[in-house]
């Protein structure tokens, strides 16, 4: 099954959207041609991520695709990337929704075009980038090279509050990575390798000296990082402020992606490297979700704005994914894995159907709708379609991952199930409640009377989102049963650690 | 006095003029534009004396290839060529190069006559090579009053500006305090070792027994070297000579002298093996750090701002020199280079903006700057942040050895200091960037498109920022073999 693309598919998938951004700098500024461009790269790159899953070994644990070269030999640097079944699907999730949010710019960018899609280009880059890298300092460069695409990305074509925003995000993950970089220097300097895969054995073959008395330190030099870019409660302010100013493309990769490197950072990296400290800090890190889930639902349900609803919600459904991760079973990491999925296409939706409201009217405050599936029927259904998918109905992708999240948690604690459950129910109170408010009953501003439904670009960008919600519910193992053998794989040291426990 | 480094010889050889062969090249291409001035009539002159500047810092770059198949001592000892000297000999002749290319079209617009402008460049370059292969502490005192005389009459060159001659004076007054400590230093130095070799003092203090004289020596030592380095507490004068002296000057004078007086620490700590270096230095480090970073949340004026971002760099650097040897010395020299790419091209780019008289220097006249002119502001942009430390940036390699160099020394508090500390530098040059591209332009700021010169500066200082932040393994190998050469 080896085939020729292998060895050189990641670096083609991470640095196709740079190569294109360095081209779209020589373009001459014909907006038409620049969204073409740029649309073409980005089908390019997700064409070429399919790669991945078709060719992937299902069964096997551990990483493929490998490539590990030499870049910098003081200090000991690889260029060292690589997927399992979770980052997998992640990459693929980015490339997935690159190119709608090419399609949802199209009309809404009508200034400084061509810089935007640069950013989005080298923004794209830099997330898979974060995905695919095995070597920490690798990981560390694409983590922090997000930061500046996206802070001008909100900053530059934000609304109004735009820079208090783009400063706030800024800022709030500059100073957490800092912690994370501090670890990663102490991790080299007792190893003398950034490489993941040799830290992990080197720490788990106990030879790291001095490693006993900093292990709780690294973990939450780690766990700060991951954490305020979930946003795990209580660093989640920046997000409401970041989701309400950023323009369209800035939310769902936001809300899609950025997020997810958070979760996955936990998942790789606390777990993968601390099991022990994992273990025993989970007790607060899953109250700390809980109360995401919980305080996330109930200042959703109060928003008077659409926009920070959903920036909301996301933090709600992110606190189940990390409720999931720090269950440590097997059904609660799948779920986890998939939640996040599944949240990067029902959210990333949710938020291009709010911009195309916002395109039409320029507001997101719900007050200003009401009875809009008179004038925007397709619109309507679309958004309904959603919606579903983002409250998890069955046989639509957000059911499986909250099931499999919450099976898990109650697992690990029955009392964690129960409160985790009741999130569900909440997100379905306020997305519902949204839904009624914004589609249902009589128009009340006779504006509304003359909006336009939906055109054939905003179809094809919202086309592949309802299809792939619909997919993931019918068919989840498809990404499951790659999943499987990476969440065993990160879960085999806190098997031993259970026996261990057992033993004495 | 005999043996090694005893004064067998009285007359020096041939082959020794080519271990001071940049700083002969120097002075006479200095020389050469001095006597040239008065003959060449006021429009001219610029041009002309320019180019020969020019020709002569490349040609002391050449001539520092030269020297580097040549290593060894020379002068009765007083100079060495090593893989050190020659590190610093190319840095400062590059960084004059860029800076007689960006001085060119500022000279033009402020109106200021050229003449001995660029031959004090040449000299100051003349004193900072020199400081770094001078192995003998009185050659040095000498090298550093030859580099610091030509900076002070380089920071009142604005002549027409009163803040120009502030900042020219009071750079004289303190710096001539702090040389005057350095010196007295040198004489404790040598009434405790009996020497003022280097590498002779280094011997003495290796074995075994050290006394007090010795500390009180390198404290003293450390004061005059911390004024030139621009470290707290001896930061004071910083921001009023970075504010007042011209921009392409303030560009050189916070990278070449810095260098040069980096390499001499280097050579006195470390090569001498000086006592009481870590906890000196920590304190320093730490303060310069926090001290620069918090006085520069509250700046305006982009020309302070960035010199008290130097302050807070110069204390990064330091951190370095609390380090083992092995990690140390190779981490702070990248970090002079990787600076002095940065700051020198930052500081050219604030020479351009600045316009006539330089008006346009708060943080005000940068609105809008990404709409007015795309171009300069991507490029201020990549300095800034390479100033932050983000990754593929000289900035961030360099603050990556430093801590990491750190941290092998187990010297955890001060790497939290200084972590703790590059985040809160992020938000100021932050700002600058906010303001260049999320505010909207304003009229009043003329913009004017990139001259030649300018735009050879900028290109040579961003490539040199852009390739230490993506394969800086070449430079920090070279430098790795210094720490090697002296450990022999």
């Amino acid at each position: 099954m080896n085939t020729g693309l292998d060895n050189s598919i990641l670096t083609l998938v991470t640095f196709i959207p740079l190569a294109g951004a360095l081209l779209l700098v020589l373009f001459p500024r014909r907006n038409r041609d620049i969204r073409l461009f740029a649309l073409v790269v980005s089908l390019l790159d997700f064409v070429l991520s399919l790669h991945l899953p078709v060719h992937f070994q299902r069964g096997q644990a551990g990483f493929q695709y490998e490539v590990n070269n030499l870049w910098i030999s003081n200090p000991n640097i690889h260029y060292h990337m690589g997927v399992d079944g979770v980052s997998m699907w992640l990459v693929v999730l980015t490339t997935f929704l690159t190119p709608l949010c090419v399609l949802i710019s199209w009309k809404s960018i009508h200034e400084r075009v061509k810089e935007f899609f640069i950013l989005l280009l080298v923004l794209q880059t830099a997330l898979i980038g974060v995905f695919v890298a095995l070597d920490l300092f690798l990981f560390y460069f694409f983590w922090e090279a997000t930061l500046i695409p996206m802070a001008l990305l909100i900053g530059i074509y934000g609304h109004g509050r735009r820079i208090y925003a783009a400063v706030k995000f800024f800022l709030y993950t500059m100073v957490a990575s800092m912690f994370m970089l501090a670890a990663i220097l102490w991790l080299y300097a007792k190893t003398g390798t950034f490489d993941f895969v040799s830290i992990q054995s080197a720490i788990h073959n106990g030879q790291v000296e001095n490693f006993a008395g900093a292990a709780t330190w690294l973990f939450l030099g780690f766990f700060i990082a991951f954490a305020v870019k979930v946003p795990v409660f209580p660093f989640h302010t920046w997000l409401p402020d970041a989701h309400v100013e950023a323009p369209t493309a800035g939310s769902v990769l936001l809300a899609g992606v950025l997020l997810k490197m958070g979760t996955y950072g936990m998942l790789r990296f606390n777990l993968g490297l601390f099991p022990e400290q994992s273990r025993s800090n989970a007790w607060w890190v899953m109250i700390l979700a809980l109360i995401g889930i919980v305080y996330g639902a109930l200042v959703a349900m109060v928003q008077p704005n659409m926009k920070k609803l959903i920036a909301y919600s996301s933090i709600s459904h992110l606190g189940f994914v990390v409720l999931g991760i720090f269950s440590f079973t097997q059904a609660g990491l799948d779920g986890a894995t998939f939640v996040m999925l599944a949240h990067g296409v029902s959210t990333g939706a949710l938020f291009m159907l709010a911009g195309i409201l916002y395109e039409r009217r320029h507001t997101y405050e719900i007050a200003e709708f009401g009875g809009l599936a008179t004038p925007m029927p397709v619109y309507a259904t679309f958004f309904l379609f959603i919606v579903l998918a983002s409250v998890g109905l069955p046989l639509l992708n957000g059911f499986i991952g909250e099931f499999l999240v919450l099976s898990g948690a109650f697992r690990d604690r029955a009392v964690y199930g129960i409160l985790g459950a009741t999130g569900v129910i909440w997100s379905a109170c306020y997305l519902l409640w949204m839904y009624q408010r914004v589609f249902y009953g009589k128009v009340t501003h006779s504006v509304n009377l003359s909006l336009p439904d939906l055109s054939g670009r905003e179809r094809a960008a919202l086309w592949p989102a309802a299809a792939a919600a619909l997919v993931m519910g019918v068919a989840p193992l498809l990404w499951l049963n790659a999943i499987d053998p990476a969440v065993q794989n990160v879960l085999a040291p806190f098997a031993q650690l259970a026996s261990k426990m057992v033993g004495r | 006095m005999n043996g090694a480094y005893g004064m067998t010889k009285v007359i020096p050889q041939a082959a020794e003029y080519v271990r001071i062969l940049p700083e002969i090249v120097l002075s006479i291409f200095g020389m050469i534009v001095m006597v040239l001035d008065p003959f060449l009539d006021e429009r001219r002159s610029q041009r002309t004396l320019s180019i020969i500047a020019l020709v002569g810092s490349l040609a002391a770059l050449a001539a520092t290839l030269f020297q580097a198949q040549h290593p060894g001592l020379g002068f009765w000892n007083m100079v060495r060529v090593d893989s050190f000297s020659v590190f610093f000999h190319f840095l400062v002749a590059v960084v004059t190069a860029v800076v007689i290319l960006a001085s060119y079209d500022y000279m033009e617009v402020q109106g200021i006559r050229a003449g001995e402008y660029y031959a004090l460049v040449l000299f100051g370059a003349v004193g900072m090579s020199l400081m770094s292969s001078a192995v003998e502490l009185v050659l040095i005192f000498i090298a550093l009053e030859i580099s610091s005389i030509s900076t002070y009459i380089l920071a009142g060159f604005r002549r027409s500006a009163a803040i120009s001659s502030e900042s020219s004076v009071k750079y004289f007054l303190l710096g001539s305090f702090a040389t005057a400590f350095f010196l007295y230093g040198v004489a404790l130095m040598f009434g405790a070792t009996g020497s003022t070799s280097i590498p002779v003092i280094g011997d003495a203090l290796r074995s075994g027994h050290i006394p007090l004289l010795d500390y009180v020596g390198i404290a003293l030592m450390f004061v005059g070297l911390g004024f030139k380095v621009a470290a707290a507490p001896f930061h004071v004068w910083t921001p009023d000579v970075y504010e007042g002296a011209p921009s392409p000057v303030v560009g050189f004078m916070s990278t070449a002298p810095k260098a040069a007086a980096f390499a001499v620490l280097l050579r006195v700590m470390f090569e001498a093996d000086a006592p009481g270096r870590v906890w000196l230095i920590w304190v320093v480090a730490a303060l310069s750090m926090t001290l620069g970073n918090i006085g520069a949340l509250v700046q305006d004026n982009v020309k302070r701002l960035l010199a008290y971002s130097s302050i807070a760099h110069a204390g990064y650097l330091l951190v370095a020199f609390a380090a083992l040897p092995n990690n140390g010395i190779p981490a702070a020299m990248f970090y002079t280079a990787s600076y002095a790419a940065m700051n020198v091209g930052a500081f050219a780019v604030i020479s351009h903006i600045g316009g006539k008289g330089e008006r346009y220097v708060t943080l005000e006249d940068y609105e809008g700057l990404g709409r007015r002119n795309p171009l300069l502001a991507a490029i201020l942009t990549i300095f800034l942040l390479s100033l932050i430390g983000i990754p593929i940036t000289g900035g961030f390699f360099a603050k990556f050895y430093v801590f990491s160099a750190a941290l092998q020394a187990n010297l955890v508090g001060l790497v939290i200091i200084g972590v703790l500390n590059s985040a809160v530098a992020s938000y100021y040059y932050l700002r600058v960037i906010v303001v260049m591209y999320m505010r909207e332009a304003r009229e009043e700021v003329p913009v004017s498109p990139i001259p030649l010169g300018l735009g050879a500066a900028l290109v040579i200082s961003l490539v040199a920022t852009i390739y230490l932040g993506v394969l800086p393994g070449r430079l920090l190998d070279y430098a790795a073999r210094t720490a090697a050469e002296w450990a022999r």
